[in-house]
């Protein structure tokens, strides 16, 4: 393999894994602020008890977020180089800004709130984790405008053999990247809603701790409907922008061929990419797609074949991983909005057949994460900033296969254990439930 | 151009306070295991930096972050050409940053070890590798119109080796100065007689480095063109020298600020040597990188200008905070009543 197709893989790889963690973060970190705030208020200890042990899985998750952001931020050197110099003018400044705004909160913050418990006031408490949860939703608008840029690139001119940025309020009024910005940390949010109702649904299965795991699925349960519906929403927006600025990953998307006016919406399609049509298109909803992309029942689409094929991206998985995308957001508003009926009645316990589902539904907002991102990203190629520069003119010249291939085999092994390692210790102390001791925390946080 | 000259000083600032911060988390790290004798003496000794190694860190994020905004170019192709020792690094950092996290998360003695290796490779490596890119950046690297020639033993020169070794040792002694500003009793002695030692060596180190940076590098030129500059590694022997004498005191702590102002003025003695220059070439110096050569538009560093000038002075004085509240020394007994700590 060359260099670029491993750079691609590597770049992959360590980008799909720092979105494992990150989108916990930004959920669980205002779930977890939330609670203790509830605390600060009404002085309850359930909800101590709760911002303890969900933020204890927050910050074993916190960890990897950070330790994998810092390979982010590297390899954009390392393994694009040839992009760093061409739009560095541009995109290296919501990089910086991201670091100097979010980052230094949010680190600086999280040290307080983790060793803090005795040596500030309750309050101080409860605002240093509302401050770790600002700055990394803002440390997500930043990078999210930066991606955003790539996708839709906005406030530039082509000048010394690069792009210069001539409007720093364009990059950071793009609607693409704000797009990005509520979809990306809206499926955080559901994503973390999901978290806590599964790990609650699996103590609440073993008739474990009840009344804590009940107010905490309750309270996660209310969230995941708003935020799930909200997702549906801010992607049908997405998809509207995808379709106004990017037309092949849209056609891609769709998987629609040919050029058409009222184009229909099909529930069933299966590609067939080689002969550039599909083996299968039923139940559809006449002119559906067409409103949806222009909300213009006759808007015309163009197709993949209007494009070179060296200009279309891959059109199989661009497709499928959109349709799994949406297709798991429905199901999330169902199934938050079951968990919310339910846990309003206070018949959780009842509901084993519902509580083991919800557990085995942790994974599925992560799919659907990783999906979207390949949607986005894949559904770009074989552009690297579209229309602008290509992939392939953005790599690294000086580095060599052998030593991509070490790094990507280095990245891949060591991920891979780190990995393993922290999805143990989640499910460890997910599964030994609250601490009771909180006598050292109430009794000093009293003194302060 | 004057926005080019303030984010060279801002790139030495980012580069200078992060090794001042990180550099005792580094030390630290080197150290836990020969200064604490069992694991309560360990965990205190990371947990005297337990609140605020993350912070420290992101002055590195900000420091690449700058770098890639102001200086594209350099950011592009420094990182390419260095991928491997930075790879090293990363992997280094990586490894520290969850070994603290995951460290105290299982209750075994092989789970414990393990991490306690991961903190000390993942402080020693960084330490010395960074040492061996500056030595490398002072002397200058082997590159011109074709790229770099070079592989990662190329940089592991005798100059950068000793850059590396003098950085080790800075590192080291100062980690010792601020564990015995933190901790009581045995464990604060042990740390004081450590940095007492070490300081020796690396008064050999700096002496080795301000000599052979005569033969190895241009940077002196800058100094003999302009020689008030010579106050700043004036500073810096005056700085290491205070070391020694606030430690026969007994005034760590002022010893330990002695140490931050050797770790500033050292790093500030080496990026003005280098103006213009970011990263020099060896081979040719047409192809050196200089902060006109690689920098982005004036555009792009007015916005970052008032970036800078806006959040910086915000992020100095709420880490400045935190580290007040957290002044206190570290005892065993107050850790062990900490539920939360690593
Ligand atoms: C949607 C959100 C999102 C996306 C697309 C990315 N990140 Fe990230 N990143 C976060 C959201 C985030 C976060 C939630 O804010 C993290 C995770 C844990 C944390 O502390 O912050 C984080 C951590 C994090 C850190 C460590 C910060 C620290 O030590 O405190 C760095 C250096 C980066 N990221 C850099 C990047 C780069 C260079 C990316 C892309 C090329 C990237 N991230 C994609
Ligand atoms: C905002 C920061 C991001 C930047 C600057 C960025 C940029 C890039 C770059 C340089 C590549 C390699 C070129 C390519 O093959 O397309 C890439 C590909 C990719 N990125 Fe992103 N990306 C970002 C965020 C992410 C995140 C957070 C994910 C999370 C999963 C992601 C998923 C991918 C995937 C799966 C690919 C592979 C596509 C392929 O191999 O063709 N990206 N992106
Ligand atoms: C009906 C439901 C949904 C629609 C219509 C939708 C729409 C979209 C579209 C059009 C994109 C591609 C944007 C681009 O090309 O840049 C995208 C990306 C993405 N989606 Fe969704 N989505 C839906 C549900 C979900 C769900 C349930 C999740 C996860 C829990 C999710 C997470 C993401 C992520 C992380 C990205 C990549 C980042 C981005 O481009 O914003 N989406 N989505």
């Amino acid at each position: 393999m060359d260099v670029l197709t491993l750079s691609r893989l590597q770049f992959a790889v360590t980008a799909a894994f720092h979105f494992i963690f990150v989108p916990l973060t930004l959920g669980l970190s205002i779930l977890v602020a939330y609670m203790e705030s509830r605390y600060v208020r009404t002085n309850d200890e359930m909800y101590l008890k709760m911002a303890k042990f969900w933020g204890k899985l927050f910050l074993i998750n916190f960890a990897l977020g950070i330790v994998t952001g810092i390979t982010m931020e590297f390899q954009l050197g390392m393994n694009w180089a040839e992009y760093s110099k061409y739009v560095g003018d541009i995109f290296g400044a919501p990089l910086a800004i991201e670091a100097t705004v979010a980052f230094f909160l949010e680190s600086t913050f999280i040290g307080l709130w983790i060793f803090g418990w005795n040596k500030v006031s309750k309050k101080v408490h409860a605002l240093s984790i509302w401050l770790v949860a600002i700055a990394t939703n803002l440390s997500a608008l930043w990078i999210l405008l930066a991606n955003g840029w790539m996708q839709e690139p906005v406030g530039y001119v082509l000048r010394n053999n690069r792009a210069e940025m001539v409007d720093f309020m364009a990059l950071v009024t793009n609607p693409y990247g704000w797009l990005k910005f509520s979809h990306t940390l809206i499926s955080g949010y559901v994503l973390a809603a999901f978290f806590v109702m599964g790990v609650s649904a699996y103590h609440l299965l073993k008739k474990n701790r009840t009344d804590f795991f009940k107010r905490s699925f309750r309270i996660a349960a209310v969230f995941g409907l708003v935020t799930s519906i909200l997702l549906l929403v801010s992607g049908t927006f997405h998809a509207e922008r995808v379709a106004m600025t990017q037309p092949t990953k849209f056609a891609a998307m769709e998987a629609v061929w040919d050029t058409q006016k009222g184009v229909a919406y099909n529930l069933l399609v299966i590609p067939d990419v080689d002969n550039e049509r599909n083996t299968v298109e039923a139940v559809g909803i006449p002119k559906f797609l067409s409103l949806l992309a222009f909300h213009d029942a006759d808007a015309e689409i163009r197709g993949l074949k209007e494009f070179p094929k060296e200009e279309r991206p891959p059109v199989a998985s661009t497709f499928y991983s959109f349709r799994v995308m949406a297709v798991l957001g429905f199901l999330f508003v169902l199934l938050s909005l079951i968990g919310t009926i339910v846990s309003r009645k206070d018949e959780l316990e009842n509901r084993s057949r519902f509580l083991k589902l919800m557990l085995f539904a942790i994974p599925l907002p992560y799919i659907a994460g990783q999906l979207g991102w390949l949607v986005s990203e894949l559904g770009r190629q074989p552009w690297i900033v579209y229309g602008v520069l290509k992939t392939s003119d953005a790599v690294s010249k000086s580095i060599t296969p052998p030593q991509v291939w070490t790094s990507l085999i280095g990245f891949t092994l060591f991920y891979g254990m780190l990995g393993i390692i922290d999805i143990y210790l989640l499910a460890k102390y997910s599964k030994k439930g609250p601490d009771d001791d909180l006598s050292a925390i109430i009794k000093s946080s009293r003194e302060v | 151009m004057e926005f080019q000259i303030t984010w060279f000083i801002l790139w030495g600032v980012l580069w200078a306070v992060y090794f001042m911060l990180d550099g005792f988390d580094f030390g630290v790290g080197i150290l836990h295991s020969f200064i604490g004798k069992n694991d309560a003496e360990k965990r205190v000794i990371i947990n005297t930096i337990g609140p605020v190694w993350n912070g420290n860190e992101v002055w590195l994020i900000t420091a690449g972050g700058a770098t890639f905004a102001a200086f594209p170019t350099t950011y592009a192709l420094m990182f390419s050409y260095l991928y491997t020792p930075l790879l090293i690094i990363l992997f280094a950092l990586i490894f520290r940053g969850v070994a603290f996290e995951f460290r105290g998360k299982v209750d075994s003695d092989g789970w414990r070890k393990g991490w306690d290796i991961a903190i000390f490779l993942g402080s020693f490596l960084p330490a010395l590798f960074f040492g061996v890119a500056f030595g490398n950046i002072f002397q200058g690297i082997p590159m011109d119109a074709n790229g770099y020639h070079g592989t990662l033993f190329t940089l592991l020169n005798p100059y950068g080796l000793l850059t590396g070794i003098l950085f080790v040792l800075l590192f080291i002694v100062h980690g010792a100065l601020w564990l015995t500003v933190k901790t009581n009793g045995d464990m604060g002695k042990r740390a004081s007689s450590v940095a007492d030692k070490a300081w020796y060596a690396l008064l050999v180190a700096a002496v080795l480095f301000l000599a052979h940076t005569a033969f190895a590098t241009n940077l002196y030129k800058n100094y003999l063109d302009n020689p008030v500059w010579f106050v700043v590694p004036v500073i810096a022997v005056l700085a290491l020298m205070g070391i020694k004498l606030f430690e026969a005191k007994g005034a760590y702590l002022k010893a330990f600020y002695s140490s931050c102002l050797t770790i500033l003025s050292v790093t500030f003695t080496g990026v003005i040597g280098l103006y213009p220059n970011l990263i020099p070439s060896s081979l040719d110096k047409n192809y050196s990188l200089t902060i006109f050569n690689s920098s982005s538009s004036p555009y792009t560093l007015k916005i970052m200008t008032v970036v800078a000038v806006l959040f910086v002075p915000v992020v100095i004085a709420y880490q400045i905070w935190v580290y007040r509240v957290f002044r206190s020394k570290l005892t065993v007994d107050e850790m062990l009543k900490d539920t939360e700590s690593y």
